[in-house]
This record gives structure tokens, sequence and C-alpha cells, in this order.
């Protein structure tokens, strides 16, 4: 484990493959609940919480239990449910542990073990980090790592996303444009300007 | 037999799972760089969904209704890694060029949806018409969004090149052409529905 590739791991995965602009996971939130700051801020905020946190989870369970006992191929049916029992937790702890913090969250937390955003970081973590069936060397830190990157490249692209689509609703747009067309007009001008960063990589 | 059969069709533009529901947005943008992906990826996904479907409906009555999510999320996994398996052993290429979009099935709000809102209600026959039908529909509007991708980005249908001299814009073909071309496709439908209303 080195400093240069974490600095490349950081870089990549905010912005050259950021997640929604580049990779596209977690875009139905991106769309649905990117037209205040402040929601879209508290599930940004959500989601990198269970990113991280289920990265951890998910490579421990890759390495000591699906990688020993040869089970790669549950790796899909055994992360997805983790996750989602994970949510329910945490779901559960919020609530009794600061329910100011669970009103803030909402509705959002539930929806999160639905968000490809999670699925796909763990997926991405055990085919990057992991290589023929061996852990690289510092895997773990890399897979987490990775995943408060994706998760800080979510909250980038949702708060820029939410900061202009709160000015364009002083605009007047065409009926047939209005909301989800639009949006994706926008994401796909903002994703434009993030393929500028591609110059980064090697 | 009539109104079978519109189980079966209000998948394909009614309640067309891309266009108007909103759906399994993710795969759609990802995977529609070229046709033969989407075709890969919508046959994947139709079959995910009529199993899940049949599934679903045949156990509607055991499964506990507070436990239901879970339940759900299992069959459709299992399915997923069906459809996973036999495409690292038959077509490991495709495999490939799908990448983390195969897991992501599991994921895809389509499948969830349809179990949740159609397919534990309905009976076997209704479930099995309305999977198909989702399915066709979302690879119909998969394999629409590739054409437009493929032809603009590169300038080929199907990697056949169809026009002699045709300088392709290969900014289609990147993550920024799929959000513009849904994008205006999904604005298109607005004009036309609004049209008509």
């Amino acid at each position: 484990m080195d400093l240069s590739q974490l600095l490349t791991i950081f870089i990549s995965a905010v912005f050259i493959h950021n997640v929604i602009l580049s990779r596209f996971l977690g875009l139905c939130p991106f769309i649905a609940i990117s037209k205040e700051t402040k929601p879209a801020l508290a599930m940004s905020f959500a989601v990198m919480f269970v990113i991280t946190m289920s990265s951890i989870i998910t490579w421990f369970i890759f390495r000591f239990l699906l990688l020993p006992f040869h089970l790669a191929y549950l790796r899909t049916i055994s992360f997805i449910l983790v996750i989602a029992t994970f949510v329910q937790l945490v779901e559960m702890v919020i609530r009794k542990a600061s329910p100011q913090l669970y009103r803030a969250f909402g509705i959002y937390l539930p929806l999160i073990t639905v968000n490809c955003a999670v699925l796909g970081v763990a997926v991405l973590n055990s085919e990057m980090f992991f290589i023929d069936g061996k852990a690289v060397s510092g895997s773990f830190i890399y897979s987490v790592f990775q995943g408060v990157c994706l998760g800080l490249g979510y909250t980038l692209a949702m708060l820029l996303m939410s900061g202009i689509r709160e000015r364009l609703e002083l605009c007047a747009v065409p009926k047939s444009v209005k909301d989800f067309p639009l949006a994706f007009i926008i994401a796909a001008i903002m994703s434009l300007s993030f393929m500028g960063f591609n110059g980064f990589s090697r | 037999m009539k109104k079978l059969l519109s189980e079966f069709t209000k998948g394909i533009v009614k309640e067309n799972p891309t266009f108007v529901l909103m759906l399994g947005l993710c795969p759609t943008l990802a995977v529609s760089v070229t046709v033969i992906n989407g075709i890969g990826m919508g046959i994947a996904a139709t079959f995910v969904l009529l199993s899940a479907n049949i599934i679903i409906s045949l156990l509607k009555n055991i499964i506990p209704a507070r436990v239901r999510i879970p339940c759900f999320i299992v069959v459709i996994a299992t399915f997923v890694t069906i459809v996973e398996m036999a495409m690292k052993a038959y077509s490991p290429a495709l495999n490939r060029a799908l990448g983390i979009y195969v897991p992501l099935i599991v994921v895809n709000c389509i499948v969830l949806g349809r179990a949740e809102a159609f397919a534990q209600k309905a009976s076997v026959g209704r479930a099995i018409l309305d999977g198909l039908g989702m399915g066709l529909g979302f690879t119909l509007a998969l394999i629409l969004i590739c054409a437009i991708r493929e032809f603009l980005g590169a300038g080929t249908l199907m990697n056949y090149s169809l026009i002699k001299g045709f300088e392709p814009a290969r900014v289609f073909g990147m993550p920024s052409g799929a959000l513009l071309v849904i994008g205006l496709l999904v604005g298109l439908f607005n004009v036309l529905k609004n049209r008509k209303g």
C-alpha cells in the first residue's frame, strides 16, 4: 500500500469515474431527490455512510467467508442480503439513538437498500482488489478508501445538481422537458465537463 | 382474453418501464453503447423478471407480509446468480462488456417493483404475462437507446457500418451521450403525450 495509489483511487473515484456521472450508479435517487439542496444533502450523507460501512462488511465477508470456502459465486446474494440487513439495523439504531437525525434522513435510509451505488461499490471492490481469488496487499484499506471516495463523488454530483435545479425553478422551460428530461440533459452536460478530468488517469 | 392480453401489452407502451415508469435506468444507460450489449442485457433482465414473477406469485400466500422485501430480494438474487454463471460460461465476451451491471440486476428497480406492485397479488398466469411484457418493454427501450447511441457514436448498427463517410460523434458512446439521449427521448415522449391529451 502506498500513498500514490490512494491518491489515484481518490481522483479516479471522485472525478474520473464518478459514481453517478460516469458509472450511472444510484441514478434514480439522483434524478428524483435533487430538486432541493437540503434533502439532496441528507440523502448523500446517508449514502456515503452506508457505502463506507458496507465496503467494510462486504470485504470481511468476501475475504473470510466466500473465498476460503470457494463460494465466490454467492457474492451477489450474500452482498445484497448483508446490505439490506445492515441498512435495517442502522435505521433501528438511529431511530433509537438520535430521533433528530432519523427525521433528517427520513425515508432516504430504507431507500438505500435498493440503491445500486451501494451494491455496485461492493462488487467493484471485490473485483478490483481481489485478483484470482486472492486479496491484493492492502486491499482492505483500498476497499474502504474507495468506498469513502465514491461516496464523496456521489455527494459532489448531488450537490452540484441540486444547486442547478434550484435555480432552474425560476426559469421558464418548455412544458415537455420540465423536471426529468431537463435533469437528464443537465446531467449530460455535467458528465461532459467531468470528462475533462480524464487526462489525470494514466 | 382481451384483459389478459392487456397485461402483456401494457409494459410495452403504456407503462413502459424505462420511458414512463422511469425504473431501472442505471443499467439502461451504462450498457447501451452497442445494440449487442442492449440485447444481452434485455434478455438477462427479462429472464430474471419472468422467473422472479413466477416464483413470487406462487409463494404469495407463504411469504409473511412483514419480511416480504428480503424474501423477494433472495428470490431475485438467486436468478441473477444463475444468469451471471450462465453468461460467464457461454458468453464471456458479453459478460466482460456488461461487467458489474449483471449482478446489479438485483437492485434494478423494475424487478423488485413488479414483484411488489404486481406479482405478489396476481395469479401465476397473469404474473407470467406481466413479466414477459415488462421485460419486452425494457428490452425494446434498451435497443432503441442502444441503436441511437451506436449509430451516432460509432456509425454502426450491430457492428455493421451503414453509411459510408459518416463521421460519428464519439461523445454519444460516452456516459454523457447516454444521459443526453435518454433526456431527449423522455422529452419527446412527453411531447407526444401532451399533444394527445
